[in-house]
């Protein structure tokens, strides 16, 4: 049996897991990564994309939006929205892509002179459309 | 002395009205359970959001490159207050104690010289502060729509604080909530939310000693934060605030049915006293009537 570690997944509305694992799968703004027990301390923050847990029953996965992790003795993901893979169907997912398309327009007119925060949106949106993909649900290109 | 008829209607009155105040007060309670609930599951969040933040603060806070929703402008002259109320009435002193506390403060920052700008989320906060200082408002945020509190609301009412922010149109936020004690105590409360003030209590101790490697870097992840941190608070202060609505109400119900039932006892006395007074009234006439002939 493998070595775990505590992990909490907590949403700002909820907690939405609790539970030893083995390891577990985060989507970082810079790359993935998979955190095991006695990871180095680490503070990341997160993209849209999967988060895929692992303990000795078996693997689950959620959809996060954004959010960071925090990996010390025990990992906690603070996540943005989190849901169950299970839960995110074609509607939701469809309202998810909405709203970060709605961000990344508003951000545009927004900042029309700075690219910064405008290539910011820009990435969460195609991130959110990737997840889209990954997950097997329709996708529209995102209009950038 | 009223007569009979009158006193019966206004027995009526007032036993139909503490049906009314008696179901507000279950319907309370019952939307309080569901308010402390919510506020519950969001504390874990909060929580170690906060401890998060008070390390990073803690070791990039000195520096000159620290952003100014942390390290602030530089200045205090302009104080944004965010004044928290709720959407309905018939809750107590709820409302009017929020107000008075935002009232303080904007005559205290008054006297020492600042611009005061006032944000008011909540219908009953903006009418009683209308009433003096409507030219103080610089906007409203109704939540009447609103069935179920969402970290999304909060969301709105953060973007449109930053976007504030950002606009240069203020150098110092403050939030005014109560916070949940009991049923029967919810203190009013001011919370600094810009520039950021996270204690740096939490890290004291053991915490203090992890070092951590930051991902991309402590900067982006700071300022990747702090909007959120301005969103939580403002969540946080949401649900404690539903929360002592509805025990403010609860109370306030529970008195108040508690008098409709006083009064219900001494009206019906007084309804008996006339009562009996129409009938030896009565007989009195009838004796005599008999007595005459």
């Amino acid at each position: 049996m493998a070595e775990t570690m505590q992990f909490d997944l907590v949403s700002p509305e909820r907690k939405l897991l609790s539970a030893e694992v083995t390891s577990v799968e985060i989507p970082g703004s810079d790359g993935d990564m998979t955190a095991m027990p006695s990871h180095a301390p680490t503070i990341t923050t997160l993209r849209p994309g999967i988060l895929t847990v692992h303990t000795n029953e078996g693997a689950q996965e959620f959809v996060v939006t954004g959010g960071f992790a925090e990996i010390g003795e025990s990992l906690s993901v603070l996540a943005e929205k989190a849901l169950p893979r299970d839960d995110v169907d074609q509607a939701t997912y469809d309202t998810l892509v909405e709203e970060a398309q709605a961000a990344y327009n508003q951000t545009k007119d927004a900042h029309s002179n700075e690219p910064g925060p405008v290539d910011d949106a820009a990435k969460l949106l195609q991130d959110m459309v990737a997840v889209g993909t990954h997950i097997g649900l329709d996708t529209r290109q995102p209009a950038l | 002395m009223p007569n009979l008829k009158d006193l019966k209607n206004r027995i009526a009155s007032v036993k139909s009205t503490r049906k009314i105040t008696k179901a507000m007060q279950m319907v309370a309670a019952a939307k309080l359970r569901r308010a402390q609930d919510a506020a519950e599951m969001a504390r874990p969040y909060a929580e170690r959001f906060n401890a998060v933040m008070a390390s990073l603060a803690a070791s990039v806070g000195d520096s000159d490159s620290a952003p100014k929703l942390l390290a602030g402008t530089g200045k205090d002259d302009v104080h944004l207050l965010v004044v928290m109320t709720s959407e309905r009435g018939l809750c107590g002193g709820f409302n009017t104690n929020i107000v008075k506390l935002a009232k303080q403060r904007i005559e205290k920052l008054k006297a020492e010289g600042k611009t005061i700008k006032v944000l008011t989320v909540g219908k009953k906060g903006r009418e009683q502060l209308k009433r003096e200082y409507s030219d103080l408002s610089v906007g409203h945020i109704d939540l009447s729509d609103v069935k179920k509190l969402g970290y999304g609301d909060a969301q709105n009412i953060a973007r449109d604080v930053l976007g504030r922010f950002d606009a240069g149109e203020f150098d110092v936020a403050t939030i005014f909530y109560a916070k949940f004690n009991s049923v029967i105590s919810q203190d009013p409360t001011a919370q600094q939310i810009i520039p950021a003030a996270y204690d740096d209590d939490a890290q004291e101790g053991e915490e203090a000693s992890t070092l951590y490697d930051y991902e991309p870097d402590e900067e982006s992840i700071l300022a990747d934060l702090l909007p959120r941190g301005v969103a939580i608070q403002i969540f946080t202060a949401l649900l404690e605030n539903g929360a002592s609505e509805q025990g403010a109400r609860m109370s306030a119900m529970d008195n108040a049915t508690r008098n409709a039932g006083e009064m219900i006892d001494k009206l019906t006395i007084e309804y008996n006293r006339s009562r009996q007074a129409v009938i030896t009234n009565e007989l009195i006439e009838i004796i005599s009537g008999a007595e005459a002939l």
